[in-house]
């Protein structure tokens, strides 16, 4: 067993403790060296502060004038001979999807990668609807089989190790001899391709994502490393494209811009290794090339971010940084976050997906390091919006009621200094009247603290008892 | 004129080790300052970080109203000292009143290590010849831009500074969060103090004693690891309070 899946958001320090106690997972987390590589491309890029700045305005620009560039990549997709469907939730958007595959009798249906299929829930409602979904990317391939969320969003089966693959792969390619070596990552890469290379000349339906959306020539930009996804929409009779509203910008040397920082935000790479440009369905000299192009454009819950500062998480480019760099995602990887998007990223977006009131954990999950907003590509202030999200949860009194008893208590005092220096007075006697050797192993209202730590012992009458008697007066 | 300097303690300085707060006001002190300690609770953090806007303000005011006739205000702290330099022009930023005096004050404060390398450059008395590794707060790296300071007194102390292999994120104390979620933020200390003690320095300094509280009771818990102290304990002359957690 690799990995602990939430039952939803809710669960998080649950599903978080038992991540913690998961040899297989703490031996795959942190394996990656996503964070290394990152530094090192980073380094080589003298300009990269500026072309931060650069995407962050660019991205903002857009979210101001997102009606516009979405009513002209409509437009733009419609003139090529392609369908756009606007959807407000999953369910629409699901109901799209469905509705495509339907028409074009597809039985079943490639996918690449796509973050937002794993946001709408897509795989489990075509199998629902009869049709198979046949993931092509290989991370998505391996959890496919492991009936698995992503775990990352670049690297969705990067909390499984080589043994775990060999396994899936044993258990699920059946008619392949059974004693194979499956020992190396190019004989499983392989083995993989061999299987999935068929699929993609059956399906009726090829699904994709998009890193970006072509507002001027209604194009659909994605990139993968495997190639995978370039046959899914090329080879496949339909292709649809499933993605969030926020992944607009106005014209292609604007994708070229946000490409220079993601994929070396990401894995440290210049470029991926594929960059692929879908503009709308086959013309008349094209050699190959789907005959109907679809584009599923999702909002679930992201207008409702533009209100304020959180609008600043749509500039989101899904290059995984802020995941790599996390302390508390690196202990317990993605799937305690009980949602689509795990990490810094998702701590903010999946209050807006899924509620606040399911997802009320995930705020609070984060030490306020200030790494992930260090290595945002687009400088998203991803604390800061964690802080937003706690200040509406406390507003709305969604925090346990011991806390905000615990904090009323506090805040009362802190308001007072003369209370408060009395209340520090007794904390202090208390603490070092329990103390042994300098420290606690138990406390009075401090079991959190305890549980894994001692609690250092006050050195003596605190600071303000000891100045006063000093015959000072504070 | 000798500056007058005003010394936010800190809740955490208050109530579990006050020689920090002793130390820093001699060392400030020794750089011809006049230090004062005026009546004080906290900077508000527990309440801005847990969503309290609106008492985060009401203890910022409490501060800024404090704090504010003073030619400097030196904080023994890097989380306590961004609070007010960076957070608290924010909270106000839209308060015609106390917007321009939280900035004048913002202006005005310095995390202890960053007061006495650049803004009223100390010489230490020398100090033993130990090793110490520094752990750098989050808030300090991040909020202020320092870390360098801490080694540039340490050495002027005559101190040997050794660093740790590979930069550590954070040492998992996050205020409030190391309650909140006690699991996680013992796993990510786990981290801080396997990288700290690998470096075989004869002592962990810092500047937050919040970090230093979570390092030195994960070293407590796990039975072992080097003796913690904050910093203004070394550069003070030889400590005489036992180091954090210890008898
Ligand atoms: S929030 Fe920033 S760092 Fe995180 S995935 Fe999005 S673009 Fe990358």
């Amino acid at each position: 067993m690799t990995g602990s899946i939430a039952d939803g958001p809710a669960d998080f320090r649950r599903a978080a403790v038992a991540a913690l106690a998961d040899p297989a997972l703490q031996q795959a987390l942190g394996r990656n060296g996503f964070a290394q590589r990152r530094a090192q491309a980073i380094a080589a890029l003298p300009e990269y502060p500026e072309l931060r700045a650069a995407a962050a305005a660019l991205k903002d620009h857009v979210l101001d004038h997102l009606d516009h560039y979405l009513e002209r990549f409509a437009a733009a997709v419609e003139a090529a001979g392609g369908v756009v469907h606007w959807c407000d939730d999953a369910e629409s958007a699901v109901a799209a999807v469905l509705g495509v595959a339907r028409a074009c009798g597809a039985r079943t249906a490639t996918k690449g990668k796509s973050m937002a299929g794993e946001e709408i829930g897509l795989n489990a409602a075509l199998e629902a609807a009869g049709i198979r979904p046949i993931e092509t990317d290989l991370g998505e391939y391996i959890i496919q089989l492991a009936h698995e969320p992503p775990s990352h969003i670049i690297a969705p089966a990067s909390h499984k190790s080589m043994a775990d693959v060999a396994g899936l792969f044993r258990a699920h390619h059946r008619d392949r001899p059974a004693e194979r070596p499956l020992d190396q990552a190019e004989i499983l890469v392989d083995e993989a391709r061999t299987i999935l290379r068929p699929a993609y000349g059956v399906a009726g339906l090829g699904i994709t994502g998009a890193n970006f959306l072509i507002a001027e020539s209604g194009s659909a930009v994605i990139v993968t490393n495997e190639g995978n996804g370039d046959l899914t929409q090329a080879l496949a009779p339909v292709h649809l494209v499933v993605a969030g509203i926020e992944k607009l910008v106005p014209r292609l040397e604007d994708a070229a811009l946000l490409l220079r920082l993601l994929a070396r935000s990401a894995t440290g790479q210049d470029l991926t290794v594929y960059t692929t440009v879908a503009s709308g369905p086959r013309r008349h000299a094209d050699p190959d090339g789907p005959a109907a192009f679809h584009v599923v454009l999702i909002d679930n819950g992201r207008t409702a971010l533009m209100g304020d500062a959180r609008k600043a998480m749509l500039r989101c480019i899904r290059c995984g940084a802020c995941l790599n760099h996390c302390p508390v995602y690196g202990q317990i990887g993605g799937h305690p976050y009980g949602a689509t998007y795990g990490g810094p990223m998702g701590q903010v977006l999946t209050p807006a997906l899924a509620g606040l009131g399911a997802a009320r954990d995930l705020p609070q999950a984060s030490t306020f390091c200030g790494r992930c907003a260090e290595v945002c590509p687009v400088a998203i202030p991803l604390p800061d919006l964690m802080r937003h999200w706690r200040d509406e949860i406390h507003q709305q009194a969604l925090d346990p009621p011991r806390h905000r008893l615990a904090l009323a208590l506090w805040l009362w005092l802190a308001r007072r200094p003369r209370f408060y220096r009395l209340a520090v007075r007794a904390a202090s006697f208390g603490l070092r009247a329990l103390a042994r050797g300098g420290c606690l192993t138990a406390a009075p209202f401090a079991g959190g603290w305890t549980r894994g730590r001692v609690l250092p012992a006050p050195t003596g009458p605190s600071f303000f008892t000891q100045y006063r008697s000093g015959g000072n007066e504070p | 004129m000798a500056p007058r300097v005003g010394l936010l303690v800190t809740c955490l300085v208050d109530l579990f080790r006050p020689e920090v707060a002793f130390a820093a006001m001699r060392l400030v002190t020794a750089t011809g300052a006049t230090v004062v300690v005026p009546r004080q609770s906290c900077c508000g953090q527990p309440a801005y970080n847990n969503g309290d806007r609106m008492g985060a303000c009401l203890i910022a005011r409490q501060v800024v109203a404090a704090f504010e006739g003073f030619d400097h205000v030196v904080v023994p702290s890097g989380s306590c000292a961004g609070m007010v330099t960076h957070h608290y022009p924010r909270l106000f930023q839209d308060d015609a009143e106390f917007g321009p005096r939280a900035r004048r004050l913002a202006a005005r404060c310095f995390e202890l290590t960053q007061y006495l390398a650049d803004v009223a450059p100390l010489q230490p008395p020398a100090g033993p010849p130990v090793t110490v590794v520094c752990h750098e707060s989050c808030s300090g790296l991040r909020e202020l831009g320092i870390g360098r300071q801490a080694r540039t007194l340490l050495a002027r102390a005559g101190a040997t500074v050794v660093e740790i292999a590979a930069p550590e994120p954070c040492c998992g104390f996050g205020g409030t969060f190391c309650v909140k979620f006690p699991e996680l933020s013992a796993a990510i200390a786990d981290r801080t103090c396997r990288s700290l003690a690998a470096t075989g320095a004869d002592l962990v300094v810092g500047a937050d004693l919040g970090c230093l509280l979570n390092i030195a009771g994960r070293f407590g818990h796990l039975g072992g690891g080097p003796p913690v102290r904050h910093i203004a304990e070394l550069l003070d002359g030889p400590p005489t309070a036992p180091p954090i957690g210890r008898s």
